[in-house]
């Protein structure tokens, strides 16, 4: 490889770095599928989505719902509860962004930010104004992945220090608005791409 | 003595070529016909060999099918979009009443051009069976893009006796799995020209091959109930009668509305269904084809330059 | 590398038997089948492991299953079609491997050992292949399960007994298809250890070469590597191309339509063919239509089927020529030739419907079978006179080289345009 090597192995050296970097490129390109394979299918990644009737779940009840094989947690939150979440000073909060897929990745982690869906509210979230005009008759509503953001157990509803979730597997307490208070879960649980289609029903995806 | 038991027993093998020939020479005249056949022409002849060939039991089908152009066949094969969508509608308005097609998923439809938006609408216009609900009861809501083409008939057993007792096959694989036998030589050709539409080929045949009159010594092996067809791959008739007619169904782009045309579409439409992936599959075989022969060569040189002070 | 070789002389091992193993110079390109083999052996199994990922081994889903992976697995189409027609380059690569063995005589002492594990791994796979070829629950697969596993019905007495035992049932269903499964799983990694075994007794007693002239000096031979690395690299990539050519443009040639249709146990298909790489043991099978003796037909064409492969077994004594190449053995050269030509032979009978003079054919076919292993191979050694051997092998080659054209040579070029 020396620039004082004469032309002959210099050229013969080309030819093997050249068929042997052209080996290593088909080996990289044939080994992709056999990786790409792993990713989701097309059917798991088709547009799933699901509709849910909530017109029976009276103030203070729950349901959960199943999509992308998770646990939609769907609850009609009493006037408390949602007061209660709505008192929580926003610099008390462990993670303090909404976590919510209808909004921008920032915005904050406010009760009214938790308890917004997509579709026909306006879209946007500079603050907590954001969204007021709809959601406000909806805020009791609150529609999550029930998946707790530790390591991924079902956290029990309506118990634990803040009223809201507990997980039992390693501790984590969750308010009201599923906002992780206490414990060793990093985030917020959240909140999947969903809309009222109608008063009684929620399109989740 | 030495010389002469060798000599015998290379006698006595002279004769495995000599049967090896005589074996070609009487193989089925129906297949060398028709392996020579390019046009429509060649298949009067085809069916004449077999009948005089093998009168006692003829071997079906009776005659071959038409080898036709596809614009997915070849090396650089690709789908025709409007076709798909042409017999998309062929299937949706005609084929479906009877056929299912359950492997297929409304999303597939992306793949004929149809935007997200258009494959919600045609989606929403299926009935689709749900359930269980919250009172464990099984309810019907419109089709989603993830649904699968609901099947006209609930299991094979109801289609068989709405129908005759025959059922109607399913359409997601019939293109792969109906090929009618090439025959020697022919299939050592198709190596070359990749023949690989015998599918395709089969349905358009079958589709257009109503309506003729049984030659005398087929007549008396039709069943009653059944239609005969000389393209029916397993027998003279078939239960399925004539599925579709001119100007059935209506063609929005001002293709001919002809039978020829119905079945040319929607065969090309099972091809797809039954394929999904053959133009990626080409189209990723040319990259993968280039790559292997440069390799090759490369690889070629570098081992003559290896061996060069090597005599071998 | 050092202080690794002494505690474990792994780097030393592949050093010594893939690097400065020294293998004749002379070797054409009939010889790098066991390279290529080695090659599908790896790709069957890296895309069999990814396959099963997604096969669902239940006979009311296994088909589904198999399409979802055509159909919505990333690439599934592309994995599934290598896989299937993996399998039958696996069996071209074979079928050109055991008879260039048979043409140079690679068989003959000291290399029996070498030999059987070969047939040994031959047996392997066609086992493998042909509980592979069930799994999609296909119609051929499902019928091509029943006719094999019939087989066994053939033996008196424990026939009926044995067949249960490995259908698990009374027919094929759903228990046949799980330990198939099972069994397809395992068997590709004991022909791996078995293959081990045989790249061993073959560097223990070395490689044959076209002349059968045993290495004699280190000037007959050429370090592994680079030269046969290379040379076995190109071979395996030329391969590779017409493997790509079938797997990209027509996945489907070698299959058969009948298997996109679901497995129906009420439903026979009209003509149930093996995989084209059985066909010449299927031709055997069906050519044994009378009864022989106290040996009916169905156990007569068991036999036969089965005792074209043990035949091989016995092989290195069956021949008594102490010449090792064909190349130097004028009259066995022909006889090679209508031995291929005959199995190429069976191969198309059996495709063909068990009709008219098709079981006559594949019955003069099925006796020059075993004619050329039990009559013509022993008394050839005995009779017949062959050419002059070389010297040693750089003398063959040298002599070639300067200009004459060795028969050697000739003879090898329909093999080595690959």
């Amino acid at each position: 490889m020396s620039v004082h090597d004469t032309a002959e192995p210099n050229r013969r050296d080309f030819l093997y770095i050249a068929t042997g970097a052209v080996g290593a490129v088909g080996a990289l390109a044939a080994v992709w599928p056999f990786i790409d394979q792993m990713n989701p299918d097309a059917a798991t990644l088709a547009l799933a989505e699901i509709d849910v009737d909530v017109s029976q779940v009276a103030e203070g009840q729950s349901i959960t719902a199943k999509w992308r094989g998770k646990p939609i947690f769907i609850r009609h939150r009493t006037a408390k509860e949602v007061e209660e979440a709505k008192a929580v000073d926003l610099g008390d909060l462990k993670d303090p962004v909404a976590r919510n897929a209808n909004l921008p990745a920032d915005a904050p982690a406010t009760d009214t930010n938790r308890a917004t869906g997509g579709g026909a509210q306006p879209a946007g979230g500079e603050g907590a104004g954001a969204g007021e005009g709809m959601s406000q008759s909806r805020e009791q509503w609150l529609v999550m992945v029930g998946v707790c953001t530790h390591l991924g157990c079902i956290p029990l509803g309506q118990s634990g220090p803040y009223d809201g979730w507990f997980c039992p597997c390693h501790g984590s307490a969750y308010d009201t608005a599923g906002r992780i208070r206490q414990g060793p879960a990093p985030e917020n649980m959240a909140i999947p791409p969903y809309a009222f289609t109608t008063d009684t029903n929620i399109r989740i995806g | 003595m030495k010389k002469l038991l060798p000599a015998l027993l290379a006698a006595g093998l002279a004769f495995a070529p000599l049967s090896f020939a005589r074996a070609q020479d009487g193989q089925e005249p129906a297949q060398n016909a028709a392996s020579s056949e390019e046009a429509a022409a060649g298949q009067d002849a085809g069916a004449e060999a077999a009948e005089e060939g093998h009168a006692e039991t003829p071997h079906y089908p009776l005659k071959h099918p038409e080898q036709l152009s596809w614009s997915f066949a070849g090396p650089f094969g690709h789908w025709d979009v409007g076709q798909l969508q042409r017999g998309l509608k062929v299937y949706k308005e005609v084929c479906s009443a009877c056929h299912g097609m359950r492997l297929v998923a409304f999303r597939n439809l992306d793949d004929l051009g149809y935007s997200e938006e258009q494959v919600k609408a045609f989606a929403a216009e299926y009935t689709v069976q749900d359930g269980p609900n919250g009172d464990g009861e099984m309810f019907d809501r419109p089709g989603i893009p993830s649904d699968y083409f609901p099947s006209p008939f609930p299991n094979p057993e109801a289609a068989a006796a709405a129908n005759n007792g025959a059922a109607p096959p399913d359409f997601s694989l019939l293109a792969k799995a109906r090929a009618v036998t090439r025959g020697f030589p022919t299939f050592l050709f198709d190596l070359g020209t990749q023949y690989q539409e015998a599918g395709p080929d089969y349905i358009h045949a079958l589709l257009t091959g109503y309506g003729q009159e049984p030659p005398a010594a087929v007549e008396p092996l039709i069943q009653p109930g059944t239609y005969y067809n000389p393209y029916f791959i397993s027998g003279p008739a078939l239960a399925m009668p004539p599925p579709i007619a001119d100007d059935q169904v209506e063609y929005p782009d001002g293709s001919p509305q002809t039978v020829d045309q119905y079945s040319r579409d929607v065969a090309a439409f099972m091809m797809w269904a039954a394929e999904p992936h053959l133009a990626e599959r080409k189209a990723t075989g040319f990259v993968a084809m280039i790559f292997l022969v440069v390799f090759a060569g490369l690889l070629f040189v570098v081992k003559r330059r290896v061996w060069a002070g090597t005599p071998h | 590398m050092q202080w690794l070789d002494a505690r474990l002389p792994l780097p030393r091992l592949v050093y010594d038997s893939f690097v400065a193993y020294p293998v004749p110079r002379n070797l054409n390109y009939a010889y790098t089948f066991g390279g290529i083999l080695a090659l599908f052996l790896g790709v069957q199994i890296l895309t069999g492991v990814v396959l099963a990922m997604h096969y669902a081994a239940n006979s009311a889903i296994a088909f589904d299953s198999v399409e979802k992976i055509m159909r919505d697995v990333n690439w599934g189409w592309l994995l599934r079609y290598m896989h299937a027609n993996g399998a039958s380059f696996f069996f071209i690569a074979v079928y050109v491997h055991i008879f260039r063995g048979l043409y140079y005589g690679s068989y003959k002492a000291p290399r029996e050992i070498l030999w059987i594990l070969g047939v040994i791994i031959f047996l392997l796979m066609m086992a493998t292949a042909f509980m592979g070829y069930v799994l999609p629950w296909g119609q051929m697969s499902f019928w091509g399960a029943t006719v094999i596993t019939g087989f066994f019905t053939a033996f008196p007495l424990v026939g009926d007994p044995i067949q249960q035992l490995l259908l698990g049932g009374f027919a094929v269903d759903n228990a046949t298809l799980n330990r198939f499964f099972s069994l397809h799983y395992l068997l590709p990694f004991m022909i791996a250890g078995v293959v081990i075994l045989h790249v061993w007794a073959l560097h223990v007693t070395g490689q044959t070469n076209p002349t059968g002239v045993e290495v004699k000096s280190s000037k007959d031979t050429v370090p592994f590597s680079p030269h046969a690395t290379v040379k076995d690299g190109f071979a395996m990539v030329v391969f590779l191309v017409f493997f790509a050519y079938m797997v990209f443009y027509m996945p489907n040639y070698l299959g058969h339509a009948d298997n996109y249709v679901e497995a129906n146990p009420l439903k026979t298909p009209s003509h149930i063919v093996p995989e084209w790489y059985f066909l010449p043991f299927y031709a055997m099978l069906r050519a044994i239509t009378f009864n022989i003796g106290p040996i009916d037909s169905k156990l007569g064409g068991v036999l036969v089927m089965f005792g074209s492969i043990i035949v091989l077994f016995f092989l290195p004594w069956l021949d008594t020529s102490r010449i090792r190449s064909t190349a130097f053995r004028p009259l066995y050269r022909i006889f090679f030739w209508i031995l291929v030509a005959d199995s190429i032979f069976l191969g198309w009978l059996g495709s063909q419907p068990a009709e008219g003079i098709y079981p006559t054919l594949a019955l003069i076919g099925t006796i020059y079978y075993f004619g050329h292993f039990l009559i013509i191979l022993p008394v050839l050694g005995l009779v017949e006179t062959p050419r002059r051997l070389p010297g040693s092998i750089t003398e063959a080659v040298l002599a070639r080289n300067a200009g004459g054209g060795t028969p050697a040579h000739a003879a090898a070029a329909p093999e080595t345009k690959g």
